[in-house]
């Protein structure tokens, strides 16, 4: 490049190096096209077509029939209920058992935490059907946790969990917490135990150091995680649709059923739509908290 | 008891104070790992029913699946659509990238959110809208729009591997090169591939994996002889629980493990 900048009499011709800084940034804003053509093309239009279908109503015109029917319909209200319900269950659980685990992890030297964390990468990397189908066999009625829950005296007659909400709800969380730990985990690294020291030094008790210094340094990855496992949640299909056997209704299966079974896109788009809106109100509250480039990064 | 005594935390507790503590993690990491791991001893049954621990052990189930067209052609399309997955989402991430990384911040603040939107939509909406589209186009059930498909989710995870691996790398390198006479082209392949070899290869392998143990989009989007082995799982699961289910889940864990040893080692490797 050096070579084709042409040296003017004394100084260097500035419109030629604009030129040339023009088109460097021209063909470096030009690698990036394949990749948003690829994103633009294969969901924002559709997407956005998506919204457009769900104004159609039945006789082909603009209405708002498709969002009436979801506002009024106590069917819809019960499949938001479901959603809502599970989500929010799952994640309190996942906090519940991911808060200590990572506590614990974050408190172990490097090599230790290291070969705990691929007790928790080992399930984030194993098919989501490979563990759904794990839970449909040990939850049944004669699987593994019934006939040792009853050897043990826990409880005398099978419980049935598959094919209801407790299986979907523990098959879910199996799936989320890594979820949950994975960036609330590089939090808490990220913590400086100095100020912990610090606490203790000035006659904090280790209960009282970790309420009023850890916990509150730890929040925005917690935040962060809880949010995803959230979102995620909300727009969940599989576990919910193996586990559930079809007695646990969650949105994103009824925007399938719509298809699938009615082929009532309207309907099933309005839906979507909904889901969309819910989600994106939920990541732009976490984007304010957190950076998204900690999510996603499965090493 | 010494050990017992010793102080485990900057704010001097014993470890015998907090033996709980490593009590109810490791209850946690257990119930994380075992039961998936469950299916291994499983597969190896001899019983229709899945019992466990298994009465007699036979290879059956693994013959079944063997010895299944079906199940073969589905296990091909999913390593198929994986690789193809591979060479369409892997350069793509980069090259988005590399253009990031050189552009000013209010374009990066614009794009990079776009360019990450396929994993904030619910995978759902990605899905059925593709399936549209797919509809006009008469691309259903074809191995190209399950590649289109699977890039789109594979994508934001490359771009965001590389995208860090560039961020710790140090660009005036490429100045130095050019300086000294290489073009733009030259420099990436000789002086920064090199040096962000190891997040490529995770970056590839992770979208593999992606691609592999997607089911959603496969779900709407393939079907008949181009059906995934995720979408013929599903609806196999969805009808009646079959050990040979358990067969193919075993190979499934013992494939992600090895990708999962090997993005470890390559993701630990500094670039």
């Amino acid at each position: 490049m050096a070579s084709k900048i042409k040296l003017n009499k004394d100084h260097i011709n500035k419109i030629e190096l604009d030129q040339l800084d023009r088109k460097e940034r021209f063909t470096l804003f030009g690698l990036t096209v394949p990749y948003l053509a690829l994103v633009l093309g294969l969901i924002v239009i559709p997407v956005g077509w998506l919204f457009y279908m769900s104004f159609i109503g039945r006789d082909e015109t603009l209405s708002l029939e498709n969002y009436e029917r979801i506002w009024n319909s106590k069917a819809y209200f019960r499949i938001f209920k479901t959603t809502f319900q599970i989500s929010i269950l799952t994640t309190l659980i996942c906090v519940l058992l991911g808060y200590p685990l990572t506590y614990f992890m974050s408190q172990l030297s490097n090599r230790w935490a290291n070969i705990c964390m691929i007790g928790v990468l080992i399930p984030f990397w194993t098919s989501l059907l490979v563990r759904t189908y794990a839970w449909l066999v040990l939850l049944q009625k004669k699987g593994l946790v019934n006939s040792l829950a009853i050897d043990w005296g826990l409880w005398s007659e099978p419980i049935k969990f598959v094919h209801n909400m407790s299986g979907t709800l523990i098959g879910m969380v199996h799936i989320m917490l890594p979820f949950l730990i994975l960036p609330l985990y590089a939090n808490m690294r990220t913590i400086d135990k100095d100020c912990l020291k610090a606490a203790a030094n000035l006659g904090a008790t280790p209960t009282r150091a970790f309420w009023t210094v850890f916990f509150p340094l730890s929040l925005p990855g917690l935040l962060a995680g809880l949010l995803i496992v959230f979102v995620l949640c909300l727009g969940f299909y599989v576990t919910p649709a193996l586990l559930g056997g079809g007695k646990v209704i969650m949105a994103a299966m009824k925007i399938s059923d719509n298809i699938e079974l009615y082929f009532s896109w309207g309907a099933a788009s309005a839906l979507g739509v909904v889901l969309l809106v819910v989600t994106m109100i939920i990541l732009f509250i976490a984007s304010k908290l957190v950076s998204f480039d900690q999510l996603g990064n499965r090493s | 008891m010494g050990i017992l005594n010793n102080t485990v935390s900057e704010t001097q507790i014993k470890l015998k104070d907090r033996i709980w503590l490593y009590f109810i993690a490791l209850i946690i990491l257990f119930l994380l790992v075992v039961p998936s791991l469950i299916v291994i001893p499983m597969s190896f049954s001899e019983s229709q029913y899945l019992e466990f621990p298994p009465k007699n052990y036979s290879t059956r189930w693994y013959e079944n699946y063997f010895f299944s067209i079906d199940w073969l052609q589905a296990t091909w399309t999913s390593v198929k659509v994986g690789v193809l997955t591979i060479f369409l989402a892997t350069p793509l991430g980069i090259m988005a990238a590399y253009g990031l990384v050189n552009s000013n911040a209010r374009l990066r603040s614009i794009l990079f959110p776009i360019m990450i939107s396929p994993m904030m939509v619910p995978v759902i909406l990605v899905a059925i809208g593709l399936f549209y589209f797919y509809v006009q186009f008469g691309m259903v059930n074809s191995i190209l729009g399950l590649v289109l498909g699977h890039s789109l989710i594979a994508m934001p995870l490359v771009l965001i591997i590389v995208l860090s691996a560039l961020n710790n790398y140090d660009m005036n390198q490429e100045k130095v090169a050019r300086s000294l006479g290489a073009s733009r082209l030259r420099a990436f392949f000789e002086i920064t591939l090199p040096q962000i070899k190891f997040s490529i290869i995770s970056a590839s392998l992770i979208s593999f994996l992606t691609s592999f143990d997607e089911v959603i989009i496969s779900l709407f989007v393939s079907g008949g002889d181009n059906s995934t082995i995720t979408r013929s799982m599903f609806l196999a699961l969805r009808d009646q629980i079959d050990p040979t289910i358990a067969a193919i889940s075993t190979i499934l864990i013992i494939i992600s493990s090895v990708f999962l040893i090997l993005t470890q080692t390559f993701g630990s490797k500094k670039d």
